[in-house]
């Protein structure tokens, strides 16, 4: 396993690295220009948004029925994950915004409700971090809470009206943007494992170094 | 009363083809420069700045992994050096 890790970051930065010059030769969208570019960059971090918010709810889902304690890592590892591309969603989209749109931020369905998501993510952490006894339980079900709220983020923009762009646009693309788009959808997509890969490690190694202490100072009071 | 009801109608028309007349040709042309100041804001830095965030943002986290690694090889070194000293 240690092995993969090498190989999956190393894709990863050439694909990091590939990407810019790729969606520098996609056509200008006809009504925004330069500053669509962003969406190369700002859909594919709010699929993963969505995916690892999922993530975090289907393995908190594990935690409270099976009380795995690997079910529990792989939970806390997807919900800092989630905040970090949440973070990148609610960053890139604003810029975006204020070069399309003429606004910064829209209180609206799709914006108010990534926002919400975003934040229940953080109350996790937080939870899991600060929460004291029990913590674990109660954070697991925030994460499933917030799962629930992914598909109502999702077709927020086909339900209400908004300036942001409907669920149809990716399906619609055409095939200059639509290669790029998808480069890096999957470029993200192997960031997203590779990072998830890592973190879930890094809490497995602590788990297994707390163990240890424990055994040595229950063997040298 | 016929002629009363056909002059109000030729009012009323002549109104209407008045207000459908388009606007009147303008006497000079305005060049570009002169129109008041839109706003307007450079493309380029924003995209930049965006694709930055992104970087920075992954970048920031990997070192956050990057710390807590050496933490825990910093304790399993501790621990090695308990047990040798047992």
């Amino acid at each position: 396993m240690k092995k993969i890790y090498p190989g999956l970051v190393g894709v990863t930065l050439a694909l990091f690295a590939l990407a810019p010059v790729l969606v520098a030769r996609a056509p200008f969208e006809s009504t925004m220009g330069l500053i669509q570019k962003i969406f190369y960059y700002h859909v594919p971090s709010a699929m993963m948004l969505f995916i690892s918010a999922c993530v975090c709810g289907i393995a908190s889902l594990v935690f409270l029925f099976t009380r795995r304690p690997g079910a529990d890592r792989l939970a806390g590892a997807a919900g800092e994950l989630t905040v970090l591309f949440g973070l990148i969603v609610l960053v890139t989209g604003p810029i975006w915004a204020r070069g399309a749109w003429g606004v910064w931020w829209q209180w609206d369905a799709r914006l108010t409700s990534s926002l919400l998501l975003w934040m229940i993510f953080v109350a996790y952490l937080l939870v899991r971090r600060y929460g004291g006894p029990g913590a674990d339980k109660l954070s697991a079900a925030l994460a499933v809470f917030g799962m629930a709220n992914v598909p109502f983020v999702y077709v927020s923009v086909n339900y209400w009206r908004t300036l942001h762009p409907n669920t149809n646009v990716v399906m619609t693309l055409s095939p200059e943007m639509r290669g790029p788009f998808w480069f890096c959808v999957a470029m993200f997509g192997l960031l997203y494992v590779t990072l998830l890969v890592l973190r879930t490690r890094l809490a497995e190694q602590r788990a297994r170094v707390e163990a240890l202490y424990v055994a040595f100072d229950d063997e040298n009071p | 009363m016929r002629q009363r009801v056909w002059t109000a109608l030729m009012l009323l028309g002549s109104a209407v083809a008045a207000a459908a007349q388009p606007a009147p040709s303008p006497g000079e042309f305005v060049p570009a420069s002169s129109l008041p100041p839109v706003e307007t804001f450079p493309a380029a830095p924003m995209v930049i700045v965006a694709y930055g965030v992104v970087w920075a943002a992954v970048l920031a986290f990997v070192w956050y992994i990057w710390r807590r690694l050496q933490q825990v090889e910093r304790d399993i070194d501790d621990l090695e050096r308990r047990a040798r000293g047992r």
